[in-house]
Order: C-alpha cells, then structure tokens, then sequence
C-alpha cells in the first residue's frame, strides 16, 4: 500500500503493509531510531509522534499507528524538532537546563509531547504527559522544563502544513460498484519538493507480513457500500485497540478498512433534543464537546487512556469493540444514549445498553457499523466515577455512572450503569429501583448498595479482586450521598 | 573546578534529540538476524514440542532447542539456569511459565516473534510451588535451612519486655520495567572473535558468560556498553540469555544476530524485586523502645538462585535500618518456587529490610498512642563520633572460592564477579573487637560510627513544619468522615559497598592525547544515573581542565578488565577512585619531566584552569602534553581502585561489610478517601546525605527519581500471578508504574551538605539505590491516613493498592 505524506518537513512515500506500524517504519526502514519502542502497545509514550492534519497538531503513539492512517498527514518525530540549523527547540534545550532526562529512552517521546502541548499552547502538563511513563525521573524535573518552555516561542517550522486533501487516495465507489484495486493509489501529480526516498527502494520489511487489501473510504456512504461488499473486513478507526491485535497478537488483520478519511462520521450534530455524535469523533473531541452539558464525564475522559490514546481513539471505536471495561459505554447508558447502526443504506437505532448482548457478543449484524452516538438533551446530574489502580492511563477496575434526579432531597429517577461489574457494560436496574423514592443520604443509599448484589455478580482479576469491585460499587454510591466531602483529586497539602 | 558543580548529564543533548543510541538503534551489518525465544506454557512439569512449524515459518533461518545447542548456562554464579529448558526423556523441564524453550533466528524482528508462537506443544504439568506458604509447606529452598543472625539475647529481652507484639507484614515483589526492554547484539569477527553489546550493568558477566558458551577464552570476547536505557538492578544479571543466545548463534551462522525482548515477554521472562513476608516478635517499653525483636523474613526466590543469596542477606543487613537493636535475632528464609527468578532491584534486598523495621516502629507507636517520630527516635544509633573509618587495608583475598554447590578453582567457568558467587569462604572475619564504650553495633557487629540521622531529622522537622503538619491533619480528619489525610517519616540508614567483599575494587583507563584531548575509560555502566559524568569531572579537575575537554566513552571489557557490576550504589565511589587514579599517575608523570626541566620540587606542579604551573613558568596544558610526548613521558595510564577497610563473613554474619552509611529521611502527607480506597500524595520533603556531592543536579535527580520509585512499589505497583503460574501483569496495561500525576504535586529536596567522614572520592556519598527507601513514608502515611479510620491498626499490606486501602480503613473501623 502506497501512502504519502509530510516527515519532518519532506514529502515521502512509502509502500508498506497497511498495517505496519508507522515505528517499525520510521526504524526499520529509515533508520530514524529516535523515536523508541517501550511497550509496543501505546501505554508508555516513548514512541510519540506528532500527527497534523486538518483538525490541528496532536500526539500519537507511532507503535499503534497504522502506515495505511498516514495517508496526506503530516509526521514529526524528535528528528524533526530542532530547527533546520540545528538550534534544538524550546522544549529540548529546557529538558536539557531542568536535568529532565537521565536514562535518556522516554526522553524522545516527552520531547515530542511536550512539543506539540507547547505548539498547542497547553499548559495542563499533567494532562498533557499521562501517557508517558518515565521510570528515572520521578516527573518533577521534566514538569518544571515544561514549564519553562511554556512561554517561549513557537519555531516556525513546527507549523506542519497538512497535505491538501486532493492528494489523499481515496476509493470513490457507490453502493454497489466494483471496489477499486485493493492498493489504491491515486497520487498527486506534483510533490512540490524533493522526494527523499526517491531511488532508496524504502520497502516493506522483509518478512512474513502478507499484504491485504486496503481500502480508504472519503464518505459513510462510501464505508457503508465498502463494508457491505467486505463484511470480515476490520474497521480501524483509531487502531488503540486493533493495533495491539498486531503488535501484540501477532495477526493478520485481512482486509483493513481505514476510517479516519470518513470525515463526515466525525461530525458533532445538535438537532431534535439531541446531541449526535459521529462514530469517528476521537475522545479528545468528544471531551472538548462534552464539558459545557456533563462535566463529570468530561472529567472522567481527562483521565481516560492518555493524551495520545484519546488523540487516536474513537467514541464508535469504544462502543463497538464492546468491551466491559471501556469507559464510554456507561457514561453514555447513564445519560439514555441512542446508538445508530448502519448496514448499506439501511439503518436502525437502540438503546445503547440493547447493543451489549454478552460478553464479546453485540447486537451487530455482518456488515454493519456504528454511525453514531446520541445523547438526548437534559439537565446535568450525571456522576461519573472510574476507579482504577493509577489515576491517569489506567484502565477501570470499576466505572460507575450516576444519575440520578432527586426532588426535595428524594430520589425520583436513576439512570445507573456500570463497567467492570459483568461481562458487558450494564445498567444497574435493581439499584436504581430501591434508590427510587429514598433520601440520597449514607441511610438512604443503603438499600441501593444492598440491591448491587442482585444487579452483578462481578469477576475477579489481575485490577481488583470480586470483592471489592462489589464494595467500592456500593462505596462510589455512598459517595454520591456524601458529596460534600470532596475526592481526593480535590484536596491539597 | 568540575567537581561539585551541577552540570547536566553528559547525554542529555543527545537524549532530547534522539540520536542518543541503545543496543537496538545501533545500525546493523547486512544479513543481520534476530531472535526470539519460545516460552514455557506452564509453571512446571515437561514440556514436547516440535519446531517443523517455527521453521517453515516465513524468513526463518534457525530454530534451536536444548537438544541442538548442548547444555548452556546463563546463570549468574550458581550453574542453574539453562539458557533453554534442559532436555529429558519426557521432554524439556520447565521450572516456571514464561522459561525459554526454544530460540528461532529469523531475518526480522517480527518474523522471529510470530515463529516463536508456532510450535506445537504438548505439556505434562505438574502442580507449581507458587507462593510462600507453598514453598514452606513443601520445604522448597535454597541453602539447607533458614540462615540465623543473632546479637544479644533476644529470647530474654522479649520475656522481660514491658510490652510486646507481634505481627506480619506482605511486601510485595517490583517490576523493574527500564523503559529499554533487555537487548543485545553480537557480531562475529575472525578466529573466534565475538564483540558483544548489551544492555548490560555488569560487562564482565556478559563477557564470560560468552566466552564460556562459545567455548573460548574470555579474551576472544568484547562486550560494550555505551548506555542502558535504565537498569535498576534489572540488568546485572538478566541481559546473560539475550546476549549469549546471540553470541550462539552468531558463531553458528557467522551473521551478526540481534534479540530484544518485546515488552510483554520481558515481563514475562526476567526476574524481579524479591517478594518478602516479614513476621515480627517485638518487645518494648512506655517510650517505644525496644526491649528485644525477632524478625522472620520468608523471601521468594523464584526458580532459580540468581543473587538472591545476597539479596536476602542485605535484607538482613537492614533489618535495623536506622535503629539499636540490642538484642535481636534474624531469621531468613530463601524460598524456591516456580516463579520467575526474582533478582537485582535498587535497593538489593535493603528495602524489604527497612520496611520490616519501619512497620514495627508504626505499630509500637500506635498501641502507645505516640507520634512514631517520637518512638524513631528513641530507638536511633546514637550520634557518630568517631572519624576514623578508613581503616585498615583489606588483605589480599587468597585461598578457595566457593560458588554453588561446588568447589570451583578461579580461572575454569567460575564466574567470580557476580554477586550470585556467595559461598566465598575464603577470609573469615576474625574476632570482631569489642567496639569502644558507647559505639553501639549494628546486628551484624559493626559498630556504627557515623550516624548523622539526629541532625538531619532534626532539620528535616523543622523544613517540613512536621509537627504543625501533623496537628493540621488531625483536625482535618475530625472534620471528615470518609477523607482523612496521613502523614509520616521515616528515616533511612544505606551501608554502602558490595557485601561481598572482593567485588569492592574499579579499573580505569585514561589516555592523553598530543592535542591536549583526554580519552577517559572505566568499569562503570550508564544507565541514567549519570555516572560518567561525575567521573569526567573527577578527571576534569585532577587534569585542571573543562569537563569539555574529557571525552565518555563506551565501557568496554577490552579496555578495563575484569569489572564489578555497576551495582550496590558504588559507580562513583569506586570508578571515580579509579579514574582519579589513573589521571594522577598521568599528571605525576608530567609533573616530574616538567620539574625536571625547570628543577622545581614535582608536588608544587600545580594542573589549573587549563594550564600547567611549573616553579615559575605556566604552560597551556596542550603545550605541556606535548612536551611531555617530546619527552617521552607515557601519556596513557590505568587506575585502580579497591575499598579499605571492609571485612564479611556472611555465614556467621558478622563484621564490617560496608565502608559507610548513607543517609536520609522524607515526610510524606497523603490523603485517602475509605469509600473507594483511592489515595494520593500531597506533598513530600527530603532531607538526604550526600556527602559533600560530586554533582548536585545528578544527585538530587537521583533522589526525586528514587523516591517516586520507592512510593510506586509500595502503592499501585501490583505483582498479580493467577493459580496456574502466569504472571498477568505483564505490560503497562496492567502493571502500573507512576505517572506524571502521581508525583506529590508539592515536592521538596534538599541536600545534606556534609562532607562524608570515610575517605570517598571528593568525600562525596554513594546516591543510586538509598532514596529508595524514602518512598517508605508514602506507605506509612497511607497507613496513618488508614488508622484514622477507627481504633484498630490497619496492618497495611503493600502494595497498598487502592483495594487494599479500601479493606485496611475497614480494619481500622474494627469490622
């Protein structure tokens, strides 16, 4: 599969497997070595690139990026950061004065998250840098580089111009027409500027990776023709949890269908009562969105995956792999979202707590995709609360989404579901049933905290034992009835 | 002068420009292959598979068992581990799930890692020695029983104690996770010839344990370490497999070969901190002193020894930490068990020591009802008074050496550099003396001469504003039900050299060259600390030159032989030595030919600033070089170093095992919400001794870092097993370092500037594994925050997981 696009400032072109990762790329094939592996499954930042494209600059990491995702966006790695004369960017010169490094492996990947919040103009460097884990450290002195570079300023050239959309490849078949050749290869006629590869044979890796098909779709009509005609196709939106199936389960993925060309399933709609979400809206975007309606869910997405992780994963991504730990779904239960599926032209809708069928099995039929999400317009009373091991990148142990209306001091309505509690994310009936007509005091939630043992049966594993996933469910309950006292997030020295 | 200055890292340029380079970005020769091992399925019993599929598979070269290579070890001393489960009549023996089967060379990396996963497998389990109680109940271990340290009487003194407890306390295991997975690369040369790099803290292992695989003399073998992306212990001992699978291979196919672990294998393959239960017998008076304690300290080895002889013993060596214990005795259980064989992690053992202690402290003040700072304090070494612990030189180390099993003759495949090589009974401690009235002696008889926690506690009270903090955190917690605040310190007391006794020695390599340019060698490895650099600036100043002018070089086993591991916090103590050597010998060399020519006295040539002063002339110190090479002076010398004054026997446990302490202590305050168990610090203060510090930046560097490790193990850092063997914590997904976040948002360090009263490189103090221990009072401010919760004491079992602080606030309730 041939894709183009920006590295470090240059055009390029590769031909790759789709579904290499743009790290073993920039590697192996390269020789860029600055940007290292860590975990090879975006849980530690050290591979951090800088992706921009027409929505802005944003961090990824590059060992679950797709080569087949790249196609007309624009690449920096630490390679690139330093000014063409060498002058080394705010951010490396401020980890160099602050002592920020020491082992010096991680120290790639912060430089080029730092680098993008600083071009970004972020500041919440907490927020900014949960996604890379540095084990020399201890955080406080990248922390206070960060904060000395924050009012240097940008250098020009890490403006990344994106490439223009007329040179993305696209298949451009209607229902029903012939898909084009499995490597697409619509190419720009004129780069505008040298080719580094030219004449390098950059290639594919020499190994055993069979190239699939691959296709790009521009539209949801366009996906919804393709996915129909290739129903064992898989969908990459994001690739944060489909890239662990080929960097860590070693599989082929067959045909790949690449989402993240279907700009129309990224749209964010307000109409009838309701807001719809596109399928293809990253949780970056869903949180900006979702801030000013639901605060507490916007603080539980702070704290959901990392900065790279929601910069590439998706709300359709989310729902659809069908997870029972995946935080999205119970938030989206609580609040009587809609799920809109499509097959072909046809499409339907749910109660999002209908698609969760059973463990790794979904109301979804073979060729059939989540459109959208949407979220009916209400007052704000949702609670959010995700309980995990670490506070930041961490997956729920427990996730408990609240709300619940009360009048006068008396519960009148509850919308209570769950992740991390049964083998799909669910809602909790019986509890909402017996917090029905009660006070929302520490007495009052007690019959509720009592009925959580009808509503689940909860499992043990390696982030929390049965036991206290049952407790600290009955826990985050007596927490909405002593809201007074504040989290611990809340509190300072 | 360069030294005490705080210059940043000497890499850090090219850390934060990526062109810093590790084994794997090192760029390969044509036709290079690479590795990965098949792994074990289960815990322990037999193991068939056949390999026709791993080698029908796409761009595989290569794909060896056991039955192929021969019998190869890879152990660090003990001849028990083979580098691919030995072969027997039922098939492979496995001793636990992750062990390496099979290795398949494959001409990418990823071409070898889905190879790996294609053999056909048929198992013959057996039921695993998992846990503690397992291992004790099967009498699972290494050494023939417990080994027993005793002082006093401590039978009496508990029988005769005004009050006494006992109790337990599980301290959990820790991934090292060094952001570098393990790595290697070999490439053959002629005649047998390998050069080796490795992600590696000990060279010298690495070198030999080629060279004895390969079947030649270790002078066939180079193995060069530029820089591990982190280490922490992780790498003295568990590079061995990667590097001599390569080496094999290289030497079967004549093509350089490349193995890195993928991460999750990683996990899965190498050994960790050693889990450890400590049970306690304590007596004690009004005041909290202790009247007598006993200590059984059950350590989980894993399946094979490792160095986990030597890590059990510093457990012991810090079973007192910071306190007199006058009459005590230690038990120490070395258990085997079909687990990952736990190794090497800062701190060696100490910390699971010092937590023992730290826990008996917070349990007596809470049944008295006192501040524990108050009960640490009554139980500290008295005040150090006594300079003079340069001693005497330690004899030359002669006679028979005993490793493992069997009696070994130094120069066959002993290696002897390791600090698995425990059985070394060569030099008995003679009689230790009676100390002088008012020394007091540590459980191992040595009398503790320099003990500076008094002043630094006292310091430290006041920086952080303890006790005002402390009455604040209390009236917090009477105004909250469900969110209580906990606050701690705790102190930590670092004896400082390898506990094994000959390991205490460096070598250097320094070059002048005609330009004035110095080539600046020596046995330490890089792994972040930033070593070399405090050592280019010993050499900097020994020559009166800028840091600029010292070139860092690669540790290279070609250049200074016969290396200790950089281990045991001892980098700069012994290499700087070594390297200060070594540029003495060079500037003494100039210094003579240079007063020679002027017929000046050569102790007033005076190396300064660039220049060289000679009775009354000055030269440019190139100028000076070069009359010198036109002289005929040998610019080129080496160094060496070896610690004085440190004797050990570790069987009776008794002498003078370290050259000195370090120290420190922290204050950590916490805030805990009982409803969830969800927890966090606030805000911590460090006070810590570096001596007179050869690098302040470095340093303190290395006890921000230290500290948030130290805090992480004992917090969100959770080892979880399942019942078959299989460790699921394997990846960051699972296992959960900290984060950005989960440094105290107020954090606060500061250095004890003092010079060290032994005789250390610029009086400067050992740094890399002490501030480990600071993280303790992280974990003992949970525990406070915890106890607030009801009468009870919570018994806090770490890591304190969220879950686990959930349960202990229903402890303290009483329920």
């Amino acid at each position: 599969m041939k894709v183009r696009f920006l590295l470090n400032g240059d055009p390029v072109e590769a031909d790759t497997a789709p579904t290499t990762t743009l790290l073993d790329w920039l590697r192996e094939s390269r020789g860029l070595t600055g940007t290292k592996e860590g975990c090879n499954e975006g849980d530690c930042g050290a591979c951090s690139v800088m992706l921009t494209d027409e929505d802005g600059a944003r961090a990824l990491n590059a060992c679950i990026l797709f080569m087949g995702q790249l196609d007309g966006h624009a690449v920096r790695t630490v390679e690139g950061l330093a000014a063409p004369d060498g002058t080394p960017h705010p951010v490396q010169q401020a980890m160099v004065d602050h002592h920020g490094s020491q082992c010096g492996f991680c120290t790639p990947g912060f430089v080029v998250t730092m680098a993008t919040a600083h071009l970004n103009g972020a500041t919440d460097h907490d927020d900014q840098l949960a996604g890379n884990l540095c084990r020399c450290t201890g955080y406080a002195p990248i922390i206070r580089a960060a904060k000395a570079a924050e009012s240097l300023p940008i250098p020009d050239h890490m403006r990344d111009a994106p490439l223009p959309a007329s040179s993305c490849a696209k298949y451009s078949g209607g229902p029903g027409a012939e898909p084009p050749a499995p490597s697409y290869a619509d190419t720009p006629a004129d780069w505008g500027g040298r080719d580094p590869l030219a004449g390098t044979g950059a290639d594919d890796r020499g190994d055993a990776t069979r190239t699939h098909a691959a296709y790009r779709p521009a539209s949801t009509d366009e996906l919804a023709s393709l996915y129909l005609d290739h129903p064992d196709a898989t969908l990459v939106a994001g690739a944060t949890d489909v890239g662990l199936w080929v960097t860590k389960g070693l599989r082929d993925l067959g045909t790949a269908i690449f989402l993240n060309g279907v700009t129309d399933l990224q749209r964010i709609e307000e109409s009838d009562g309701a807001l719809r979400i596109g399928a293809g809206v990253t949780l970056t975007r869903l949180r900006e969105v979702i801030a000013p309606r639901h605060p507490s869910f916007a603080e539980m997405l702070r704290r959901f995956g990392s900065t790279q992780v929601r910069n590439a994963g998706t709300i359709g991504g989310n729902i659809a792999n069908g997870s029972p730990i995946g935080d999205g779904p119970p938030a989206l239960i609580a609040l009587g979202a809609t799920l809109h599926l499509r097959r072909g032209n046809e499409r339907r809708e749910m109660p999002l707590e209908d698609f969760f069928i059973d463990y790794g099995k979904q109301d979804r039929q073979q060729g059939e995709f989540v459109e959208a999400v949407s979220i009916p317009d209400q007052p704000d009373r949702l609670s959010c609360q995700k309980l995990s091991k670490r506070f930041d990148q961490d997956i729920s142990a427990v996730c408990g989404c609240f709300n619940v209306t009360t009048e006068g001091g008396t519960v009148t309505a509850a919308r209570i579901a769950f992740g991390g509690m049964a083998g799909t994310p669910k809602r909790a009936r019986q509890t909402e049933a017996a917090l029905i007509g009660q006070p929302l005091t520490p007495e009052g939630v007690a019959a509720a905290q009592a009925a959580l043992e009808q509503d689940f049966t909860p499992l043990s594993d390696m982030r929390a034992s049965a036991r206290y996933r049952l407790e600290v469910a009955k826990g985050m309950l007596l927490r909405l009835a002593t809201a007074d006292e504040p989290s611990v997030l809340e509190v300072r020295a | 002068m360069s030294v005490h200055k705080p210059s940043p890292h000497d890499s850090a340029p090219f850390h934060v420009a990526g062109s810093a380079r590790y084994v794997d970005d090192i760029p390969l020769p044509a036709n290079a292959l690479h590795l990965a091992f098949g792994l074990s399925p289960i815990a322990r019993g037999t193991v068939r598979f056949d390999l026709s599929r791993v080698r029908e598979t796409p761009g595989v070269v290569l794909a060896l068992s056991a039955a192929e290579t021969g019998p190869i070890d890879v152990a660090p001393a003990a001849h028990d581990e083979p580098l691919l489960a030995e072969t027997t009549a039922d098939g492979a023996r496995v001793h636990y799930m992750g062990q390496p089967l099979f290795v398949v060379a494959a001409t990418s990396h990823l071409a070898a890692r889905k190879a790996a996963r294609q053999a056909e497998m048929e198992t013959a389990p057996d039921t695993p020695i998992l846990t503690i109680d397992e291992a004790l109940a099967a009498d699972s271990r290494f050494e023939d029983g417990p080994v027993t340290w005793t002082k006093g009487d401590a039978d009496a003194a508990l029988s005769t104690a005004p009050h006494r407890l006992q109790g337990s306390i599980e301290i959990g295991g820790q991934e090292h996770f060094y952001l570098e997975g393990q790595a290697a690369l070999a490439i053959p040369g002629e005649g047998g010839d390998m050069v080796v790099h490795s992600s590696s803290q000990h060279p010298t292992e690495i070198q030999h344990k080629v060279a004895d695989a390969l079947g030649v003399p270790m002078h066939a073998v180079r193995v060069e370490v530029r820089r591990m992306g982190g280490g922490f212990g992780g790498k003295e001992s568990q590079g061995n497999a990667l590097a001599v699978a390569c080496a094999m291979v290289a030497a079967r196919t004549g093509r350089p070969v490349k193995m890195r672990y993928d991460r999750d294998d990683d996990m899965t393959i190498t050994g960790k901190r050693h889990d450890v239960r400590i049970g306690y017998d304590v007596g004690y008076d009004a005041e909290g002193r202790l009247h007598g304690i006993v200590f059984d300290q059950f350590v989980r080895c894993g399946w094979s020894q490792d160095l986990s002889l030597a890590v059990a013993d510093r457990a012991m060596l810090h079973a007192d930490n910071a306190y007199h214990l006058k009459d005590v005795r230690i038990v120490s259980h070395r258990l085997k068990t079909n687990t990952q064989s736990a190794t090497a992690f800062r701190g060696f053992g100490g910390p699971q020591g010092v937590v023992g202690i730290e826990r008996v402290m917070d349990e007596i003040a809470h049944r008295l009802g006192r501040d524990p700072l108050d009960v640490r304090r009554v139980n500290f070494y008295a005040a150090g008074h006594d300079a003079d612990t340069s001693g005497k030189m330690p004899s030359q180390a002669s006679g028979k050496i005993h490793v493992g099993a069997e009696d070994v003759t130094p120069g066959t495949d002993a290696d002897v550099t390791s600090r698995g090589a425990l059985r070394e009974v060569a030099e008995p401690a003679g009689p230790v003396s009676t100390p002088p009235d008012g020394v007091q002696t540590t459980p191992y008889h040595m009398p503790v001469r320099d003990f500076i926690l008094h002043e630094m506690v006292e310091a430290l009270e006041k920086t952080s504003d303890y006790r005002a903090r402390r009455a604040a955190v209390d009236a917090w917690n009477e105004a909250h039900p469900h969110v209580k605040k906990g606050i701690a310190l705790t102190p930590v007391k670092f004896g400082i050299s390898f506990t094994l006794t000959h390991l205490n020695q460096a070598g250097a390599l320094v070059h002048v060259y005609q330009d004035g340019s110095v080539h600046m060698n020596h046995g330490g490895t890089e792994m972040g600390q930033g070593l070399h650099q405090k050592v280019a600036a010993v050499a900097a100043d020994r020559f009166g030159l800028p840091l600029s002018a010292i070139r860092i070089t690669a540790t290279d086993t070609g250049k200074v032989p016969n290396t200790s591991a950089t281990a045991a916090s001892s980098g700069a103590d012994l290499n700087g030595m070594a390297v200060k050597a070594a540029c003495d010998e060079i500037a003494g060399r100039m210094a003579a030919f240079l007063a020679e020519q002027h017929q000046a006295d050569p102790a007033s040539v005076r190396f300064e600033e660039g220049r060289v002063h000679v009775g009354s002339e000055s030269y440019a110190f190139t100028e000076a070089v070069q009359l010198a090479y036109q002289g005929r002076v040998s610019l080129s010398a080496t160094g060496y170093y070896r610690t004085p004054g440190i004797e050990w026997d570790r069987l009776r446990g008794r002498g003078t095992p370290f050259y000195y302490f370090s120290h420190g202590a922290a204050v950590t305050e916490v805030v805990l919400d009982s409803r969830t168990g969800e927890n966090r610090i606030l805000r911590t203060d460090i006070l810590h001794d570096c001596g007179k510090s050869l690098n302040p930046a470095l340093d303190i560097g290395q006890i921000e870092g230290g500290y948030v490790q130290g805090a992480g193990w004992l917090t969100t850092e959770e080892l979880v097993w399942d019942d078959k063997g299989r460790l699921t914590t394997h990846a960051p997904s699972t296992y959960k370092i900290p984060a950005c976040s989960d440094r105290p948002e107020v954090f606060n360090v500061a250095l004890w500037d003092d010079e060290n009263r032994a005789d250390t490189i610029y009086r400067s103090k050992a740094v890399g594994e002490p501030p480990l221990m600071l993280g303790i009072s992280a974990f003992l401010a949970l525990s406070h925050a915890a106890s607030a919760y009801g009468a009870s004491y919570p018994a806090l079992d770490a890591p304190a997981t969220a879950e686990r602080l959930f349960f202990a606030c229903r402890h303290a309730t009483g329920a």
